[in-house]
């Protein structure tokens, strides 16, 4: 008996890890700056340093490194009011692109290891999943 | 001392920046005789606007819902198709059928995935009938594939012609080396309609092998601003080019524009795109914008109720948040002038049936141009 409770408890782990299929960590940011490209670097620009006053840097960002489930819900859900980065206000709307989790969090792997940032934790999909809406109030 | 320097290193960065801007450059006039007044608020990404009255009228919001305002106050109108909202992406244009006042028909272009696959999306055109706030007979006209997950460029205006013709754009998908100079694809193109959606006999690609018959010009980039000359009634298309290189042009059929063989910009990443400006066969803009403005909504002010601004063009400025006024002698642009600076993002300005221009500002809603008290 406990020869099949182990076995399937393993069985149970293998197969939650085989549905987020987790991709390594290089592999997510490789995935993730296709979709900076693509989604975020009109604003945000290549650089990851934005428009001072108007679009916020990503680049050496305290918001960004402070906040980061806030920060997956603003790209989840979209982020709208004021937010204070790097001592400087900005009060934008960013909208939310209709992003699929997998892609949010490859885009948020790119973004914390880019530029010089650097962020040991990856950023998983099952992480993005579970993120509420609410913790943007 | 300090003074100085920053006067002559600003005088050198303004001369820098001239000796690479497209002339004439823009202008602030020194005193503007009309102002605004908010007409409704409250909508974020006001994208499309299609006047049934002055007071009366459809505005699209980029997310999906669609409204009709009627004497200031907004309702949701029902019985949308599915849209597929992402990146640029999203419900866009509204106009109504030139005889809307008898059969009430309106035209959509939105992101759409038709095909229920998992693929992403492409730009469609549809129309219904509008009954109060409920559209009814939603038809699907035209379709673009195939779908792309891709973020960038769906276009999108809708304008009607005196021969009963639609016209709408859709833009590159994000896939400039495959799709704007292939007529057998879609994206990056004009395209022209009968009303009903059948294909006009005498648009430029029928009959040619594979390719898609409802193209009139293609070599676009991403066209978000189209308007008909109220003399001429040809179609002026306004496009967003790469950094630097934002053009309008006049449309005709079967011409090619030219994207992204030449350009007038070069890449986000400042590499360039190109080395040509031009090449035979390939239509030259009627101007180019450099530095990029990032253009959206394209009017003629023929109305006469602004004095100082009888047939001018005006434009919206994305990036720089403000209208643009463009006067046009003799077939150039002889002079550029910010209306309403700072005034927000401007996504769309269309004249209503009173004559007086509309603006749609992001974050805000919709703005009436009026003159000062």
């Amino acid at each position: 008996m406990k020869i099949f409770l182990a076995s399937y408890l393993l069985l149970v782990l293998f197969l939650a890890g085989g549905m987020f299929a987790n991709k390594t960590k290089e592999q997510s940011i490789e995935d993730g700056q296709e979709i900076y490209q693509d989604f975020c670097v009109q604003c945000h620009l290549a650089d990851g340093t934005g428009v001072s006053g108007v679009f916020p840097p990503l680049k050496a960002s305290d918001y960004l490194f402070e906040n980061i489930e806030k920060s997956i819900a603003g790209i989840k859900y979209g982020l709208k009011g004021k937010i204070t980065v790097n001592e400087e206000d900005y009060d934008g709307v960013m909208l939310n692109q209709g992003l699929e989790e997998e892609e949010i969090a490859d885009v948020m792997n790119y973004i914390l290891n880019s530029w010089g940032n650097s962020h040991e934790e990856q950023i998983t999909t099952e992480q993005v999943v579970e993120i509420p809406k609410s913790v943007l109030e | 001392m300090k003074r100085l320097l920053s006067v002559v290193f600003f005088t050198f960065i303004i001369t820098m920046g001239c000796a690479q801007d497209n002339p004439p450059f823009i202008e602030t006039p020194t005193a503007l005789n009309y102002t605004y007044e908010t007409v409704v608020d409250g909508i974020e990404i006001p994208w499309g606007m299609a006047f049934i009255q002055a007071n009366d009228f459809l505005v699209t919001e980029k997310s999906g819902i669609l409204y009709r305002v009627k004497d200031g106050v907004k309702s949701s109108v029902d019985g949308l198709p599915e849209i597929y909202v992402r990146g640029q992406g999203g419900l866009l244009d509204v106009a109504l059928h030139p005889d809307f006042s008898n059969n009430n028909i309106i035209y959509m272009t939105l992101s759409a995935n038709t095909e229920e696959d998992d693929e992403g999306g492409n730009t469609s055109l549809y129309c219904a009938k509008l009954n109060g706030t409920s559209l009814e007979e939603v038809k699907l006209l035209y379709k673009a594939t195939p779908n792309t997950k891709k973020g960038q460029h769906w276009g999108s205006r809708i304008v009607f012609d005196q021969e009963g013709h639609v016209y709408f754009s859709i833009g590159d998908r994000g896939d400039r080396d495959v799709n704007p100079q292939d007529v057998t694809r879609d994206g990056g193109k004009i395209y022209r309609l009968n009303l009903d959606g059948s294909i006009p006999k005498d648009n430029p690609f029928v009959g040619q092998e594979n390719a898609k018959e409802a193209i009139f010009s293609y070599g676009h980039r991403n066209p978000q601003g189209m308007t008909v000359h109220p003399k001429t009634g040809q179609v002026w298309e306004n496009e967003h080019g790469p950094q630097g290189g934002d053009e309008i042009n006049i449309i005709q059929s079967g011409v090619n524009f030219g994207w992204p063989v030449i350009t007038y910009g070069i890449n986000y990443s400042g590499t360039p795109i190109t080395d040509k400006t031009s090449m035979p066969n390939m239509a030259q803009p009627f101007y180019y914008w450099v530095p990029s403005i990032a253009p959206s909504g394209m009017a003629f002010s023929s109305s006469g109720v602004y004095e100082d601004w009888k047939e001018d063009l005006f434009v919206g400025s994305l990036k720089f948040e403000y209208l643009e006024r463009l006067i046009i002698e003799n077939d150039k642009v002889v002079k550029r002038e910010k209306v309403l600076d700072k005034i927000g993002r401007v996504r769309n300005v269309v004249e209503g049936t009173d004559g007086y221009l509309y603006l749609a500002v992001e974050g805000k809603g919709i703005l009436k141009i009026v003159p000062n008290k």
